[in-house]
């Protein structure tokens, strides 16, 4: 193991940092925030929270056993592969600017009907099962982002019930876009 | 394990489709395909059947051991305006495979990650063949090419090609 803090690249506001913030914490992993300003697609992350769920093993992101764990996976990829990649940002500066909330809109509402739908089969207390797994990890930060997009979440009771049970937790606050290095103070919690 | 073999609810052009093909090849897992054709009938990934199997209404589905599985499938393209879709679909391929050919200059060997095949091989191939279909240049990737190239000739890239699929049309036939 190389001496030295990991260094995560980080923007407080985008949600696939805020994934990988809830994963170092979770793990107890200690970092150095670089605050960048540049908002990147949902496609690296995943491959770093599975890096970090290797190589720092406890505790358990993903389930040991390999149909919850592809459950996990697949919720986990319904959010970073399929809607949060249709409404980031460098996606939606190509929509016509009045076409831009109803787009992201779009995207988030037909993404939580099939999330609402597998979570009716795969939840307990969290996403799968009762362990907080990388699935809690992408639903939080994208709960926000409907919030932040005003998409009514009442057809949603699974996916809001999750998510509330998830932000009491530490690690889940600690790691909020309202508390980091570079969150703007008008944002400030 | 459940008896029976799997079954891949799959398109013969989508890439999507044809990662999970190659995958199943590489493994030597033997399975039947139902063809879901994402055009016709105003795409049959919409029809209610499909949808109880896969609420996102994509391609492609596994049903194996008991369960079903699906991955993500961004259906952008037709909510862009007709006459911007080739320079969309373009734009997003090039930006993708500058970042790819920088990241595969650390990482390849034979193949994207070392001299094995991995899961990275398995998703480089079918967006090669989106590339070529959507006329991007690929001369500025001589990595992606070559390492294209070499996967191509490999079984498990050619049985799973769209060309040789059970519902590959007539012309688009090998």
């Amino acid at each position: 193991m190389q001496a030295g803090k990991p260094i995560l690249y980080s923007y407080f506001r985008s949600s696939c940092s805020w994934r990988v913030r809830i994963a170092l914490a979770l793990k107890g992993i200690d970092y150095e925030t670089v605050p960048i300003n540049l908002i990147k697609d949902g496609g690296q992350q995943l491959a770093i929270i599975e890096y970090l769920e290797e190589t720092r093993p406890t505790p358990r992101l993903l389930p040991q056993d390999p149909k919850k764990r592809a459950s996990v996976r697949m919720i986990s990829d319904l959010i970073a592969g399929g809607i949060q990649p249709l409404q980031n940002l460098s996606v939606l500066k190509q929509v016509e600017e009045k076409f831009q909330l109803t787009w992201a809109q779009n995207a988030i509402i037909s993404g939580f009907n099939a999330l609402e739908q597998i979570l009716q089969s795969t939840a307990g207390t969290y996403c799968v099962g009762d362990e907080v797994t990388m699935a809690d990890l992408c639903l939080v930060p994208q709960v926000a982002n409907a919030e932040r997009f005003k998409v009514d979440c009442t057809p949603y009771p699974t996916i809001s019930s999750i998510n509330k049970r998830l932000l009491v937790l530490e690690a889940f606050q600690v790691t909020h876009p309202c508390r980091q290095p570079d969150t703007p103070t008008e944002l400030r919690a």
